[in-house]
């Protein structure tokens, strides 16, 4: 059951621990200060009362010395005259009693009359019942009782060493029940308006805390099955411990997706590598009997006398083996060592290369080169890649209205950089992943071997190839860095 | 009662405008005369300042001199001053009076229901149905006025005498009030189970205080006694201040004010007596062994 209750969501336990600690403190601090109260009512009865005896012990002393019972009668109802008077202080009745323990006067004379003795009136005066309690009363002493509930207050009378008797005066502890409840209502009352007031706040901060822990909990808990999410701003806007682990989360959600991301561009990467070795095997496993075959072909063709049927056949043979070696020459990619370095000549060789098909596909170029003197990279490779990545821009920009291509091929501090950037439409997301694959063709008359060609060479090269969709713009970017063997140089 | 108030208060304006003008005039001429000091005591309704105040100016204003009431409380402290020559004149007690006689003369006795005769009311609860007189109340607590009134200590103690019982031991416990008023509180409030009052004070109160004697019942009468007199000192009080009091006390119902004291003070007037009214007080006396002063 408690378990339960500790399992329950934070929108309910927030408020409800702190509604019980709001009750739990407001009622023990009423509790002690209408405890308190009660005393002091109590003490304050008691010291009036004694006073008021003090008072009365004193005036009696002389009439009771004469036996002048209606003077001593009215010494003691002299603070009953006064309605007006504080009913709660004031006592129900005064009685003096002889040493013998006998009324020798009343305040309420028909309910304790003259010469009566007072063990007649247990329930009344309880504490009394014996005269061994009046003869010890030297002092003002205060009794209690319960059933009934009174309170006494007892003094001697007694005029030099002659003890005369004892006066009580009997407080009802009803009256100052009365009174304390009286009291008691008002502080409840209070209670009750800081409660109105607390509660409700209590609620709302309940809810301002719980809120964004159950949404922050809710996100983490979908982490396993869906893709991490970030919190919406404004969710917990404080710069507290709990703004500071939302922040966190968020961090943690965005290094989450880049490292998804990088696991998905990882895996690409390796497939793309295994695909590259694969070919480049079956290539060269190809091409050994091939080139025999191709040898035996024209070694007999080369001897003649073949006739015409069969020459006819030979050629079919060679013209399809010629294929054969010309489709697996295009998988087999290989950044040769070049006999010569990449410079800036290249690349308006490119411009050049690319005049006639920009004017057809009316397309608007840009060419910016950075390159001092020459640079460590194979001129071929570079030039093939360049090449592969303008063509397809150009081709891609020719289906947007004033299409344009720029390219951009700069020394930078750690390497060497290519960027073509088109207007064409963007790249949908889902071909990202098999972009670079060969045989993977998004566009018309395409073989699909030209990414495939540019990746594997970049590859070679150890560099880094990416592609992005800006706003409006597709953008390839190719990173090599400054060969490692040429560094010192 | 409101409307009398008001108009008690116009009197005593009226009375006190008097007594400015006297002040002025005929009192210079008085100058040198000494203050007639009036003695009263619980034997009426003593503690009526506002009645007091204005028969004190109706007494200055017909003698001429200024008089001053003399209040004590218990008939003991003003038969003192009788005794130390302190008062002209005082109201007092019949039984006192007795006691006093060769020191103060009887000047006039008051008339109450038109004779100058009071009794003694035995009084209990109101709530007591039981009681029928003094035998009734053997073994219980009493209230006594004062240890020198007729009705409220001499006449109850001769009746339980007369009973063959012991005043003495009669009761439980007795107590002394010093006033009649007292008495009738005491039972009312249960302090007492009975007391002695006199019947001129039970008959006034009843009809100032109606609330207060109605707690009480009257359960027996005494025979009549002569009403307490106003007397005056023999030493202090030449013949010429004692006839002109008596005149002024006596002319008291022809005058209009005069007539509204009277009917303040419940008297129907003042007359002159002779001691044998009071023969039936000393005989009470007698039959306790105390003489009468000749």
């Amino acid at each position: 059951m408690i378990h339960r209750i500790f399992d329950l969501s934070l929108q309910q336990k927030i408020p409800l621990w702190g509604a019980i600690l709001i009750l739990f403190s407001t009622l023990s601090v009423s509790g002690v200060l209408m405890y308190r109260a009660y005393v002091d009512l109590k003490d304050a009865l008691i010291t009036s009362s004694v006073g008021l005896g003090q008072t009365l012990s004193n005036t009696l002393a002389p009439p009771l010395l004469r036996d002048d019972t209606w003077r001593a009668f009215e010494i003691i109802r002299a603070p009953f005259l006064n309605e007006a008077r504080n009913t709660v202080i004031r006592p129900d009745t005064i009685l003096v009693v002889s040493p013998e323990n006998k009324v020798v006067v009343s305040s309420r004379p028909e309910a304790f009359p003259l010469l009566d003795e007072l063990d007649q009136f247990k329930s009344d005066f309880a504490p009394f019942s014996t005269p061994d309690v009046v003869f010890s009363i030297r002092e003002p002493r205060i009794f209690e009782t319960n059933e009934p509930g009174f309170i006494y207050v007892a003094l001697p009378i007694e005029d030099g060493d002659l003890f005369m008797g004892v006066l009580i005066l009997r407080h009802p502890k009803q009256v100052l029940l009365e009174s304390f409840q009286k009291t008691a209502t008002g502080g409840a009352l209070f209670g009750f308006i800081v409660l109105a007031i607390l509660l409700p706040i209590n609620w709302y901060w309940g809810q301002r805390m719980a809120v964004p822990l159950i949404t922050l909990a809710r996100h983490m808990k979908n982490m396993g099955s869906a893709p991490p999410e970030t919190l919406e701003s404004g969710l917990y806007s404080y710069n507290d411990e709990m703004g500071q682990m939302f922040e966190a989360y968020n961090a943690m959600v965005e290094t989450l997706k880049e490292k998804a991301i990088l696991e998905k561009e990882m895996v690409a990467s390796e497939r793309l590598a295994a695909m590259g070795r694969l070919t480049a095997g079956i290539a060269h496993e190809v091409n050994n009997p091939l080139a025999g075959m191709l040898t035996a072909l024209d070694t007999i063709k080369r001897r003649g006398g073949l006739d015409e049927r069969t020459q006819k056949t030979m050629g079919l043979l060679e013209r399809g083996l010629v294929q054969i070696r010309e489709t697996v020459g295009a998988l087999l990619v290989e950044a040769r060592p070049s006999k010569r370095w990449i410079e800036a000549g290249d690349f308006e060789d490119i411009h050049t290369l690319v005049q006639h098909t920009l004017k057809t596909k009316q397309v608007d170029f840009q060419l910016e080169t950075d390159i001092p003197g020459q640079l460590p990279y194979p001129a071929g490779a570079i030039r093939q890649v360049s090449l592969n990545l303008i063509q397809n821009a150009i081709e891609a920009a020719s289906h947007a209205s004033n299409g344009w291509v720029h390219a951009c091929a700069c020394k930078t501090s750690d390497g060497f950089s290519i960027k073509v950037t088109n207007n064409g439409n963007p790249i949908p997301v889902d071909r990202f992943e098999h972009l670079f694959e060969p045989f993977v063709s998004y566009q018309n008359g395409g073989h699909g071997l030209g990414l495939w060609v540019t990746y594997q060479l970049v590859s070679q090269l150890n560099g880094h190839i990416d592609v992005r969709n800006e706003q409006d713009t597709v953008e390839f970017c190719v990173l090599l860095p400054y060969p490692k063997d040429k560094l010192n140089s | 009662m409101k409307r009398l108030r008001k108009c008690n208060r116009r009197q005593f304006l009226k009375g006190l405008s008097t007594f400015a003008t006297l002040s002025v005039a005929p009192r210079l001429s008085f100058a040198k005369a000494k203050t007639i000091r009036f003695g009263v005591t619980p034997a009426f309704l003593h503690d009526r300042h506002s009645v007091l105040e204005k028969w004190r100016l109706y007494l200055t204003q017909h003698i001429g001199q200024e008089v001053e009431f003399i209040r004590r409380d218990s008939y003991r402290e003003t038969m003192d001053m009788i005794r130390l020559n302190q008062l002209d004149f005082a109201w007092i007690c019949d039984y006192p009076y007795l006691r006093l006689q060769n020191i103060v003369k009887l000047l006039t006795v008051p008339l109450y229901r038109g004779r100058p005769a009071y009794r003694s009311y035995l009084v209990v609860k109101k709530t007591d149905n039981v009681t029928e007189g003094y035998l009734d109340l053997k073994g219980k607590v009493f209230a006594y006025a004062d240890p020198y009134s007729n009705t409220g200590y001499l006449s109850p103690r001769y009746e339980i005498k007369k009973l063959g019982y012991q005043p003495r031991d009669f009761f439980k416990k007795t107590f002394f009030t010093r006033s009649h008023r007292k008495v009738i509180e005491a039972v009312a409030i249960g302090l007492a189970d009975a007391g002695a009052v006199d019947s001129y004070i039970w008959d006034s109160l009843e009809s100032v205080e109606p609330e207060l004697t109605g707690k009480t019942r009257i359960v027996w009468q005494s025979e009549d006694h002569g009403f307490p007199p106003i007397v005056a000192h023999r030493k202090n009080v030449n013949e010429t201040a004692f006839f002109k009091m008596q005149k002024v006390l006596l002319d008291m119902p022809s005058t209009l004010e005069g007539q509204e004291i009277l009917t303040l003070l419940g008297l129907d007037g003042f007359s002159v007596q002779e001691l044998s009214l009071y023969d039936s007080v000393a005989e009470m006396m007698r039959s306790f062994g105390e003489g009468t002063a000749r």
